[in-house]
């Protein structure tokens, strides 16, 4: 069949040394074929598959410099170039970190992280409980304020604590909230986002469930606990992912919130640690460090890809 | 859908004792503090807070007059046009050929998404110690091709570096999203393109483009947004705004200039601009989403 060069009815058929690297080509680096028809061109194939090497080698270089980092001595990071292969004193800058922190005032990274871990968790849960109440009041009943309520919730949208550090950090002072896992959190908790996700949610609830359950004579919270809520199992758990590392990657308010270093978390942690300049800087333990920062939200993402991916996406509709 | 119930509950106080935490946290931690922000904006106080003066617009139209702060604006457009325009193209092009792998695509997924899971802070972290000029190993690199390059000292390097950072880690938000639009477009557009002798290129420009650009176009608002806001923990904790103010952007002067400088009109008067360009982005963007649920 003769026919011009780009019908992809013909498979292309590469001349000279591409013809060769294409007979080298495993099955797994053929490309996706629209259904139906043929179309191979193996060497759009290796560019798709050389592009995508380059850019995850971009995305995982400072993974892995900051991991070869961390498994050296501070001497070793310090004699530019340092060896890009892995060092032997992974498990002694661990624990030296873990247990003692890095420079002078750090507390131990151990502690940051279990402030990191109440925080985040304290956030993720407190968005979605008080979001799965909001959003049940405002789509299950018809109450006076109603639409007013609504609109204060989608208001906080266009408020983040950026645009109103000062005054936010005043009531917080005035609380007497600065240094409490109160302060880092609670002013984080109230959630525009999560509030619709439910709203939306909860309008695709059947109403025969809730009708069934005002005639079996159920209230509105044991149809809450009982149908609604089983029911939003799949929106909490992606919520979650997204919220969890949300809250463990906070940084401005913990900044002004915490001055107690054992208060900090390991984020802010990090950075008090290179407050000092180079000289007074333990590199290969501030990499340690910030190998355990990343681990846990990373963890996350990729033990719940799943629901990570359905998180993100449905939070930003 | 419906955006009301045929069926509801009936209760005097339910409601609100549901809807009151939110609120509660709402009034308190938003409304109140934002309050205070148009107020003061609108105040001078003194050096040791004992008088204040009630003074218009004074404090905006000193900012305005004010050579730091319209720099920062600038260099607030440059970063955020920076950031969006490399974030998006490159994640584009990563998407676009990971649409195409037929085998391996999840593999390749899993390596791109993870960078979304590290905090801005940390992300400037680890692009400040490959960039130290004394012992970092890309500026050895860079060094051995003849490159000067001092972050510290430098402020255009300082801009790349920033830039660098926080388009790394937008990278595999962008790309999920486009990689969900791309796999979203009818294959049958795809094919029928294909039969009439259109190339891969072709294809792409023609076809795959436009019908990515309502993905394009949600990016580029909630790139915008992140470079103006989401990116202050990389600017304090790799850069703390300079050398000389070359990467002070607009939220990183709200702190500089209230939390450290105590000046807390000039302050909430930046404050109160901010929240202009905050308001405008989220009108922009669910303006677009309503359209969009009208397709």
């Amino acid at each position: 069949m003769s026919t011009p060069e780009s019908t992809p009815t013909r498979a292309a058929t590469p001349r000279g040394p591409w013809l060769i690297l294409m007979n080298l080509l495993p099955d797994a680096w053929r490309t996706r074929t629209p259904e139906g028809m043929v179309e191979n061109r193996p060497v759009l194939s290796l560019v798709s598959h050389v592009v995508l090497a380059i850019g995850i080698a971009i995305v995982a270089l400072p993974l892995y410099v900051t991991f070869v980092a961390s498994t050296q001595t501070a001497e070793q990071v310090l004699n530019a170039p340092m060896s890009l292969l892995p060092g032997t004193h992974l498990i002694d800058n661990y624990t030296a970190v873990l247990t003692h922190g890095a420079g002078e005032a750090s507390a131990p990274v151990g502690r940051m992280m279990l402030n990191s871990l109440v925080t985040a968790l304290i956030i993720a849960f407190g968005k979605i409980v008080i979001s799965l109440l909001s959003a049940f009041a405002i789509v299950y009943f018809r109450f006076p304020f109603r639409g007013l309520a609504f609109w204060m919730i989608f208001v906080t949208l266009m408020l983040p604590v950026e645009v109103r550090i000062l005054p936010t950090y005043k009531v917080v002072s005035d609380l007497h909230m600065i240094n409490t896992y109160a302060g880092l959190t609670v002013p984080l908790i109230a959630s525009a986002t999560a509030t619709f996700l439910f709203r939306q949610f909860f309008l695709t609830i059947p109403d025969e469930l809730a009708e069934a359950a005002r005639i079996d004579g159920a209230g509105p919270m044991r149809f809450f606990f009982d149908v609604v809520v089983p029911l939003s199992r799949p929106n909490i758990a992606a919520l979650f992912v997204i919220l969890f590392i949300y809250g463990w990657n906070q940084y401005l308010w913990p900044l002004l919130i915490t001055t107690d270093e054992e208060m900090y978390t390991t984020v802010i942690g990090i950075k008090r640690m290179i407050s000092g300049g180079d000289a007074a800087t333990d590199w290969n333990l501030v990499m340690a460090t910030a190998m355990l920062a990343m681990l846990p939200p990373a963890l996350v993402v990729l033990l719940m890809q799943k629901w990570f991916v359905k998180g993100l996406v449905d939070s930003e509709k | 859908m419906a955006s009301e119930k045929r069926v509801r509950f009936t209760s005097g106080w339910l409601p609100y004792a549901l809807i009151f935490p939110q609120l509660l946290i709402t009034i308190v931690f938003f409304f109140w503090p934002a309050g205070q922000a148009l107020i003061q904006s609108l105040l001078v106080e003194d050096a040791f807070g004992a008088s204040t003066e009630f003074v218009w617009f004074d404090n905006f139209r000193e900012l305005f007059n004010d050579q730091n702060y319209l720099a920062s604006f600038k260099v607030t457009a440059i970063f955020s046009v920076l950031v969006a325009g490399i974030g998006l193209t490159v994640s584009l092009v990563l998407a676009a050929f990971a649409d195409r792998v037929l085998r391996g695509a999840t593999f390749y997924k899993t390596l791109l998404i993870w960078p979304y899971a590290v905090a801005p802070a940390i992300a400037a972290v680890l692009w400040l110690f490959l960039f130290n000029p004394t012992l970092g190993i890309l500026a050895h690199w860079m060094r051995g091709f003849g490159i000067a390059w001092n972050p510290l000292l430098d402020g255009d390097d300082a801009l790349i570096m920033v830039v660098i950072a926080a388009v790394w880690k937008q990278i595999s938000y962008n790309f999920l999203f486009f990689l969900a639009g791309l796999q979203s477009i009818p294959k049958s557009l795809i094919e029928a393109a294909a039969i009439d002798g259109a190339g891969p290129v072709k294809r792409f420009a023609t076809i795959v483009f436009p019908l990515l650009s309502p993905t394009t176009f949600f990016l580029l608002v909630v790139n915008i947004v992140y470079a103006f806001f989401d990116t202050f923990g990389i600017i304090d904790a790799s850069t703390s705004g300079g050398p000389a103010k070359a990467t002070e952007i607009l939220v990183y002067k709200v702190y500089a200039d209230g939390f450290k400088g105590l000046d807390l009109g000039g302050s909430a008067a930046q404050s109160v601009i901010l929240m202009a360009i905050v308001v405008t982005l989220t009108v922009v963007q669910f303006r677009y989403v309503e359209r969009k649920v009208q397709y």
